[in-house]
């Protein structure tokens, strides 16, 4: 698969898209969570 | 050549000018030691990144893929979602939001507050500034001969003239002026390294032929290399080789949970206003680190097909058994004479943003957590010249870095840097992530957990872990012998050994020492 033919060597190409995909939609999905000076009120 | 100097110069006038611009708006403590708690998340993820990742994760590990192969890509994974992900989602919101609470400034002084204790604070804070300069000289020496070579100016030279610009910005600009530039510094890393990554995909055929040519040369993996539990660049090291145990134990899980306890990194997430920053963060933050130490590893393993293509030679044999030249070799032999020049600014840029944030934690840790609030409190007016102990601060722990860069030799910049990623995350890990997390952790367990891990972890490299064993010679000195064990031990990374030990301590001590008031732990989990 994609021309790796070490099984663990594929996962670790796999798992570094897929978790930066994860960054990505979390970031878009967050993006405009979490906006609610309180603290230091 | 005459291209070259005309690119460092603007890339340092540049650099000059945000230096400045830092400068100009630091009014306040929180200005220099925070950056004002206001930075954009653009900034603060390419300045967490770009701090994060020196030119030894580009040169250094770079070289380290083209020995191991692509299973060095698990590290990139960790990268992504233990030094991302969970570290901004997981640990950064709650740091910022206790940060805040706490009016914390630096990361001693976070733990110091959490568990009411200036004792953590102040040794916190000497431990940084002891170990910072040691992996700064690291960085630094590997940038000053990389200059030497590509510019030939004697190493001395550069040594100081870099000491000296990074001294000039940080000292007067303080984290604003750091977090200015090193997102510049980060673009241009960013930049380069997409480059990098298209051109070697493109010479070597295509992504799945480019991967095939690897995985059809593991025949020509050298005899004495097969022996250690090397098996094709495209496949893990055998199970329980030595080579498994070194990819696996110190680069994996060494640099890849050491990260999370780095001083000059978990400061990041105090200097935004909002969670909401954060969330956003985590977007720009993981495609800037993919992009870094996922290039770095894939193109360092391709070195092979590319090398081999054109000389009929693997990586290693190009580089005459050094690995630390595979990647300037491949920037010099193979690719365009104007990427070479943007490759050096790249270089620059890597070396400078990790140097500057060094520096900086290097010099709260003494002037903001040592002298004023921790252990050296007495000594001068509490409160009072904050910045200015800061800055001298700074200037010290520069000065100590030129030191240590003028007495280590080139063969220490991996030493110095596993010395401070295990010890950072054996020392601090468990008092962060209880802090966070666990009402029930007592200062008497943190204090355990930062002694016990600190000491379990000087014990193991001092006398245990072979490659900083060997170059320390403590143990020769002592025992007369360089290990006190033999394989695997000798090859198995001190936070295997020292942060299990850190987290149990924490643990059980805390289950039988006197809690914290309850008024101080409401305080805290007020906004957690």
């Amino acid at each position: 698969m994609l021309g790796i033919s070490g099984w663990s060597c594929w996962l670790a190409y796999i798992f570094c898209i897929l978790s930066t995909i994860l960054c990505v939609i979390y970031g878009i999905a967050m993006w405009n969570r979490g906006a609610e000076a309180e603290i230091i009120r | 050549m005459v291209w070259t100097i005309f690119g460092v110069i603007i890339y340092l006038l540049i650099i000059a000018y945000l230096g400045y611009r830092g400068w100009r708006v630091t009014a306040t403590t929180a200005d220099y030691l925070i950056a004002g708690r206001e930075v954009h998340p653009y900034v603060m993820a390419t300045s967490y990144g770009a701090t994060f990742i020196s030119t030894s994760a580009i040169i250094g590990f770079g070289g380290a893929a083209s020995l191991f192969g692509m299973g060095i890509l698990w590290l990139t994974w960790m990268n992504v979602f233990f030094g991302i992900f969970v570290a901004f989602v997981l640990f950064g919101k709650r740091t910022r939001r206790l940060g805040h609470v706490l009016d914390a400034h630096t990361f001693p002084e976070l733990l110091g507050r959490r568990y009411q204790s200036t004792f953590i604070q102040g040794f916190s804070g000497i431990v940084i500034f002891l170990f910072m300069p040691i992996y700064a000289a690291a960085v630094l020496i590997g940038i000053s001969r990389f200059i030497e070579v590509y510019l030939h100016i004697p190493y001395a030279v550069v040594l100081l003239a870099f000491s000296l610009i990074l001294a000039m910005y940080v000292i007067l600009g303080g984290l604003k002026g750091v977090m200015y530039t090193d997102a510049f510094q980060g673009t241009i890393m960013l930049i380069t390294m997409v480059i990098l990554l298209i051109y070697t995909y493109i010479l070597a055929g295509g992504v799945i032929s480019a991967h095939q040519s690897l995985t059809d040369m593991a025949y020509l993996v050298p005899e004495k290399l097969a022996k250690l539990g090397h098996r094709g660049w495209m496949e893990m090291p055998r199970l329980g080789s030595r080579y498994w145990w070194i990819l696996i134990s110190t680069i994996t899980c060494g640099v890849g949970i050491g990260v999370l306890a780095q001083p000059q990194l978990v400061v990041r997430f105090m200097t935004v206003k909002r969670d909401r920053e954060l969330n956003r963060a985590v977007l720009f933050g993981s495609i800037f680190i993919l992009a870094m130490t996922g290039i770095a590893f894939t193109v360092g393993s391709l070195t092979n097909v590319i090398f081999y293509k054109a000389f009929g030679k693997i990586s290693l044999a190009m580089a005459g058994g050094n690995i630390d030249k595979v990647i300037p070799l491949y920037i010099g032999k193979i690719m365009p004479s104007w990427f070479g020049t943007l490759f050096l600014l790249a270089m620059l840029a890597a070396s400078m943003s990790t140097l500057s944030s060094q520096y900086h934690a290097g010099g709260t840790s003494l002037g903001r957590d040592f002298f004023e609030k921790g252990i050296g409190g007495e000594m001068i007016e509490r409160g009072e010249r904050t910045v200015f102990v800061t800055r001298l601060g700074i200037a010290l722990s520069i000065l100590l870095c030129i030191i240590f860069s003028l007495i280590f030799s080139p063969n220490m910049i991996a030493v110095a840097t596993a010395i401070f990623f295990g010890l950072c995350g054996a020392t601090f890990l468990p008092s962060f992530v209880f802090g966070l997390y666990w009402k029930g952790m007592t200062r008497a367990g943190a204090v355990t957990s930062i002694l016990g891990g600190f000491i379990a972890s000087m014990i193991w490299m001092g006398f245990f872990h072979a490659k900083e064993a060997h170059a320390l010679g403590i143990a020769k000195h002592l025992f007369g012998r360089s290990t006190l064990a033999g394989f695997p031990w000798t090859v198995i990374d001190a936070q295997f050994i020292a942060l299990p030990i850190s987290f149990i301590l924490a643990v059980m001590v805390s289950l039988f020492t006197g809690k914290l008031a309850d008024k101080h732990i409401q305080k805290c989990w007020k906004y957690l």
